[in-house]
């Protein structure tokens, strides 16, 4: 008898497991078609060799991946370190990390302020910081442009008050990409260190007061341990979109402020070298991996281990 | 109430929250206001006008832009969220399975890839196909956006199916109601805010697509955010900031809706 019911709750088990993944197959198989499986097509690529007019001839070449890190010279045919990749690569690293610290130093205080709210008035502070994120990337990024052009309001208010007499160039320069992914991705970076912040309990933070602490030293020391995860989370969701942004680039930046997703656009585009972009697109993802790797690893051996 | 307020108190925080908030609409504000200058340059204010909401309305690109962005936001939100709440019940309130976890992955793929990445791949898959088969219509944009559109549905989907109480579905099934019935009759309905939800933020998250629209689009097929990346490289009029204040009051209103739907009033002290 309990041989036999042990059969019959197998099968259900089974059948409900096979019902699980037909639920499932409609979403798996559209992000199969048209974001994992394509992705799998950008590998075959980056060892393609590059067509004449785009596109790819169908024979296996290491060319592309030996361009991504070298170039030779057209006339003596010398192999020297590809300078221009590197460079993008870098410029496009640390703009990204510029972009992190600034939405870490702004958004940790603004998520800690939203926190300690009242709880009714708390769910409108986080509507208030999530309404920009959820208007249009490109609109955002126009609005920023209206801010700093040259006939925008910093400019026209600065001449007007006398403090300068011609206007600021700040439109196509490194600040402005800068400026122009901080305000796109701080909603990011605000959002986990909310959820984060929001389950502190404040009795530490008394006891760290009555143990003589400084407001310094309960942050330091206290809070921001606590909510390490938070900063991570945040931290991985700004650096991310940010090192592969390619809209504010193009619009904020000038001829010369290229980041990686515009290098990987350039090669599809006028280059006409895709290989060459696939390689370029596999890198991206291979050093998005490591350093989320790496952040993730390093800041959860050091310390605050024990709050888990 | 104010002593725990004192304890909570980091200085100098409220300032920079408040310049935080002050800094995330003043280039939205700046762009409605200048929306309704009457100047044609964005130097100087002349006096209040809708001529450039005018001239956006009679421009025949931007009104057929802005129809098919709504059509691919619809068909696709619709798909993604029909695939995204069948995966969600497949995935939630379930003994650990072999192959949870990948499902879990795979949903969540389209946020981790670099959007530029995607981008390139479609542009090669896609350009692929449009050799071999001919068809280059709307229909590649919309698999696109369906795709990438099933993580930003799945979430609120997931979450309402989580925090929901499981007794009414027992109820149902020790009245001999079938799965399906189950489904029909209990599940879905106590699901609907959830499903309405994600099914306007993949809405808003295909309106708001300019990368992948910009790569996998075939000639003549603008949507309203890619025309917008292609006028404000040249010498931009404020009829931009009219077509930009439109966009955005309806992004917020489906955001304010998403916002009342997804909204349960909070019990207790905290």
């Amino acid at each position: 008898m309990s041989i036999r019911t042990e059969k019959v709750s197998e099968r259900r088990k089974k059948k409900e497991i096979r019902d699980r993944w037909l639920l499932s197959a409609p979403a798996l198989l559209l992000i199969l078609a048209a974001g994992a499986g394509p992705l799998v097509i950008v590998v075959v690529y980056s060892f393609l060799a590059p067509g004449s007019h785009g596109d790819v001839r169908w024979e296996f070449s290491t060319k592309a991946w030996f361009d991504v890190l070298f170039t030779r010279d057209i006339f003596d045919g010398t192999v020297s370190i590809a300078d221009a990749h590197f460079s993008i690569f870098w410029r496009s690293a640390k703009l990204a990390f510029a972009t992190m610290i600034l939405c870490l130093v702004l958004g940790f205080p603004t998520a800690y302020f939203i926190a300690t709210r009242a709880p009714r008035s708390r769910s409108l502070w986080l509507f208030l910081i999530t309404i920009p994120s959820w208007t249009n990337m490109l609109i955002r990024t126009f609005a920023i442009q209206e801010v700093i052009r040259a006939e925008g309001i910093i400019n026209t208010i600065l001449m007007k008050l006398g403090v300068t007499s011609a206007p600021i160039q700040m439109m196509f320069t490194d600040f402005a990409i800068m400026l122009g992914m901080t305000y796109v991705f701080l909603p990011l970076m605000v959002l986990p260190l909310y959820a984060s912040l929001e389950k502190l309990d404040f009795r530490l933070i008394e006891a760290g007061y009555d143990l003589y602490a400084s407001s310094f030293g309960v942050l330091w020391r206290i809070i921001i341990p606590l909510v390490k995860p938070g900063i991570i989370a945040g931290s991985i969701l700004v650096f991310v979109p940010a090192l592969s942004s390619y809209v504010i680039p193009r619009v904020l930046g000038g001829g010369q402020g290229l980041m990686v997703g515009n290098l990987i656009e350039l090669q599809f585009g006028q280059g006409r070298n895709w290989p060459l972009g696939a390689a370029l697109s596999i890198t991206l993802v291979i050093i998005i991996l490591v350093a989320m790797l790496l952040y993730v690893r390093n800041t959860s051996r050091s310390g605050g281990g024990a709050h888990g | 109430m104010a002593e725990s307020f004192l304890i909570k108190r980091q200085p100098g925080f409220a300032t920079i929250a408040v310049f935080c908030f002050f800094l995330l609409y003043l280039p939205i504000a700046t762009l409605v206001v200048y929306a309704f200058n009457s100047s044609a340059s964005i130097a100087g204010w002349e006096s209040f006008s809708l001529r450039w909401f005018e001239s956006a309305w009679n421009n025949q690109k931007v009104i057929e832009a802005s129809l098919r962005s709504l059509q691919i936001a619809s068909v696709a939100a619709v798909i993604a969220t029909a695939s995204a709440t069948l995966a969600a019940i497949a995935t939630t309130r379930t003994a650990p399975y072999r192959g949870l976890t990948f499902k879990y992955s795979m949903i969540n793929i389209p946020l981790l890839v670099p959007e530029i990445v995607t981008a390139v791949a479609l542009l090669i898959l896609f350009s692929r196909i449009k050799i071999w088969t001919g068809y280059s219509g709307l229909g590649y944009l919309i698999i696109a956006h369906s795709a990438f559109c099933v993580p930003f549905a799945y979430m609120p989907i997931r979450a309402r199916l989580e925090s929901m109480d499981l007794s009414l579905e027992r109820a149902a099934a020790d009245l001999y109601a079938s799965s399906f019935q189950i489904l029909r009759y209990v599940t879905l309905p106590l699901l609907w805010p959830g499903i309405l939800a994600g099914l306007m933020l993949a809405f808003v998250v295909s309106l708001d697509d300019v990368v992948i629209t910009e790569f996998v689009k075939s000639a003549g097929q603008d949507t309203l955010p890619t025309y917008m990346l292609g006028q404000m490289r040249r010498v931009a009029t404020p009829e931009m900031n009219a077509i930009a204040t439109v966009f955005l009051v309806l992004s917020l209103a489906i955001v304010t809706i998403i916002f009342f739907l997804s909204y349960t009033p909070r019990k207790g002290k905290n």
